[in-house]
């Protein structure tokens, strides 16, 4: 099953490779990995989406809390919660794709942020779902190169993941 | 407050820390540390003559201790050769800090001259790792580094210092910290209690209950609770590789040890319980044999440090994170004043089946009028040292011969790689060991394979007179790779032989040693007594055993813990 696991690691260099390294040398999948610091600057909040049976994921995440830098896990799929991914594609956009296009972008609520006589770039948020299901609607015909941050997520709620 | 180089803060900070022994070996990025250590004479250091054996020597005064070992080593080629003592280290949870020079920080990602990335190498092998920043931070570093290694499930930590921390003539204040605290980082101190309450319950009603113990016990120096819970119990005891001396072997409770060579009795026992408790051990493939095969009729409760071991690969239906000694004690007194005791009826016919199986096999080998053979060795060696002396092995057949025959009472003095299997551990453990064991005797059991992967070392024992006992069972081959060929690849044995062997007599006295060679079997014992009374040198003893000899039990691949060879001919 596909898990969301939110991480609040020490703000220090070489923090990141050790979660990184523990996938690998563990035989852990990672699907995506999104890290930035947070509010508090000593902080990074970094999340991982990965797939598993629960005792794969039980160890990962024992396996995770075991390193030193680790402060705070959780398993947002364990709950309620908010997941977020964003996406931008470049899109080939002439003639009368140009306004099919537009149509699809409204329908999923994105935005075209930037635009020339051939191409559209489109800003689309949602969950990873969501994102496919835009590539899917546009065909992959007309993509020309597609960026992805990978899955934040938040639970849903009065839970916070904080120290 | 005073101010102190880098250097200088180094050593200060382990002389704060208590560390009496040091061993490495030095180079450029490692030269202002050296000098800070010239001036001084609290904190001694050891010149090995590899960098790997600093690291194991610094191992066996750890596992003879209980205290972690201290490793100082040059930046790349210097810092590199601490990775499979490193990792020896890491695999049986030994406290350790491994202190590598590093090129100047300004150098760092240029591929400057002996740089690498010791961070990064040493990563996936370490219980953490640090990297100083500013010269400032080292007492706090060094502190945090101690900390790290020693509590919780202990593990080696290293510390990476670039050269331009260490500067001589830029001075900062010292001040050595009395504790660290981390917030990321909370062992637990004791277990929980409604899990615990739950565990005994499921002991006392047990009809056949077994201990599986392991070398958690030991770290956690709960050898005298886990002796006192089993007596009070009277149920069963094995231990694993790393477990032996946990428990007295000599005890009739104690079914021997368990796994690929364990004991007949003690698998047989393990396959057939109703309850095993197993305490700071890891269910590791070298003990379950296959898993899903494993124990079927058990039920299992689990104590651990760390809660990455339970259910990692056999699950655990009673689940208990916590120190073994808080665990055992609260067992202990829970048991003392419980009402249930132990089903008397139902533990008489579980010994009586288990006296069954111990007379069945009863750790027999074929013995020969003419040919030595290598258990015997080691009998006789029991023998002649009370069982009480300090044995660090190497690894191979004589490893588990060793193992197997020699009977340990006491935690600490069974010294060997069991979870990396580091060939060329033996020979610099024991050095360790006896640097701070003088009176007791060391002996380094290992084969002619196994002592050439570190025998330079014999120069660092005739510097600092470490006068150890190397027995060498000296089979002419690569015994366990040889046997594992004999058994699954009809004798083929590809580069398992050992040819143009040195004349190890000659070498060891080439080093300023002694050494006595023995053939013959009548000769055994008065030249192990003659070896054995040379107390102040170190002995090279080589012993021609029996070239064909296998390690039996063992289990058969893939099976359950209840199918093993018993012999070349009998499995069961
Ligand atoms: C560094 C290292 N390389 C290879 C091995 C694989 N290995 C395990 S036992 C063994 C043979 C050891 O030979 P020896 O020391 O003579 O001991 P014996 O089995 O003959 O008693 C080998 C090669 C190992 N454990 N460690
Ligand atoms: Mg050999």
């Amino acid at each position: 099953m596909r898990r969301i696991i939110s991480v609040l690691l020490e703000n220090e260099p070489g923090a990141l490779s050790r979660v990184v390294g523990l996938f690998s040398q563990r035989n852990y999948n990672i699907e995506t990995l999104t890290v930035a610091p947070t509010e508090d600057e000593s902080l990074s909040r970094l999340t991982v989406t990965t797939s598993g049976s629960d005792k794969v994921i039980e160890q990962i995440t024992k396996q995770l809390n075991k390193l030193i830098e680790v402060v705070k896990l959780v398993d947002l799929t364990e709950g309620a919660h908010i997941e977020r991914e964003l996406m931008l594609v470049k899109l080939k956009a002439t003639g009368s794709q140009r306004a099919e296009i537009k149509r699809t972008v409204d329908i999923f609520r994105g935005q075209i942020v930037d635009v020339t006589s051939s191409v559209y770039t489109v800003q689309l948020a949602g969950d990873s779902d969501k994102l496919d299901g835009f590539i899917q609607a546009v065909g992959t015909s007309g993509v020309l190169e597609v960026v992805r941050s990978g899955v934040s997520g938040i639970a849903r709620g009065e839970k916070v993941l904080s120290l | 407050m005073e101010l102190l180089s880098g250097a200088d803060m180094l050593i200060r900070s382990l002389q704060d820390e208590g560390i009496e022994y040091i061993y490495g070996y030095p180079g450029g990025a490692a030269l202002h540390i050296y000098d800070a250590l010239f001036r001084q004479d609290k904190v001694k250091h050891i010149l090995v003559r590899h960098e790997q054996a600093a690291v194991h020597m610094a191992d066996g005064y750890a596992r003879a201790t209980g205290k972690p070992g201290t490793v100082l080593v040059t930046s790349g080629p210097g810092a590199t050769n601490t990775i499979t003592g490193i990792a020896t280290a890491f695999m049986d949870s030994i406290p350790m800090v491994v202190l590598c020079g590093q090129v100047a920080s300004t150098l760092i990602g240029e591929d400057a001259f002996q740089e690498t990335d010791m961070m990064g190498v040493s990563r996936p092998v370490v219980k953490h790792n640090l990297s100083v920043r500013h010269p400032e931070e080292i007492p706090e570093i060094i502190r945090k580094a101690y900390y790290i290694a020693a509590t919780g499930r202990p593990g080696p930590v290293v510390v990476d210092i670039p050269k331009d921390m260490t500067t001589p003539n830029e001075r900062y204040e010292y001040l050595y910290p009395k504790k660290v605290k981390l917030r990321s980082y909370n062992p637990a101190i004791r277990g929980h209690a409604g899990q615990i309450k739950k565990a005994v319950d499921m002991m006392l009603a047990a009809k056949r209950p077994i201990i599986y113990a392991g070398g958690g016990v030991i770290l956690g120096k709960a050898s005298d609770l886990l002796t006192e819970l089993v007596r009070m119990l009277g149920y069963p005891i094995t231990n694993t590789l790393m477990g032996i001396g946990c428990y007295p072997a000599s005890d009739k409770q104690h079914l021997g040890w368990l796994g690929m060579h364990g004991t007949y009795e003690a698998n047989m026992a393990m396959h057939h319980s109703d309850l095993i408790l197993c305490v700071g051990a890891r269910f590791d493939d070298r003990v379950t044999n296959a898993t899903e095969k494993f124990c079927p009729g058990a039920r299992i409760i689990h104590i651990d440090i760390d809660p990455a071991s339970i259910s990692k690969t056999v699950d655990a239906d009673v689940p208990i994170v916590g120190p073994v000694d808080a665990v055992l004690k609260e067992m202990l007194s829970l048991v003392r004043e419980s009402k249930e005791k132990p089903d008397s009826d139902a533990i008489a016919s579980w010994w009586k089946q288990i006296d069954e199986w111990r007379a069945f096999h009863g750790m027999r080998y074929e013995t020969s009028p003419d040919v030595i053979k290598p258990q015997e060795v080691i009998e006789m060696l029991c023998r002649l040292t009370n069982g009480e002396a300090f044995v660090a092995s190497d690894v191979g057949q004589h490893q588990m011969f060793a193992a197997q025959y020699y009977k340990f009472d006491k935690p600490n003095r069974w010294i060997n790689s069991g979870g990396l299997g580091t060939m060329g551990f033996g020979l610099p453990a024991a050095m360790g060991v006896k640097l701070t064991h003088p009176d007791d005797e060391v002996l380094c059991i290992t084969g002619e394979g196994s002592i050439q992967m570190n025998i330079q070392e014999l120069s660092t024992c005739k510097q600092y007179n470490l006068p150890v006992k190397i027995i060498n069972l000296n089979n002419q081959a690569l015994g366990m790779v040889k046997q594992w060929q004999d058994m699954n690849y009809e004798s083929r044995h590809a580069e398992s032989y050992m040819e143009s062997l040195p004349d190890f007599i000659k070498l060891a006295e080439s080093y300023g040693h002694r050494g006595v060679r023995i053939e013959k079997k009548e000769d055994l014992e008065t030249k192990l007594k003659e070896v054995l009374a040379m107390k102040d040198d170190l002995v090279f003893v080589d012993i021609y055993v029996d070239r064909f000899e296998h390690v039996y039990p063992m289990q058969v691949a893939r099976g359950a813990m209840k199918d093993m060879w018993l012999s070349k001919t009998e499995r069961v």
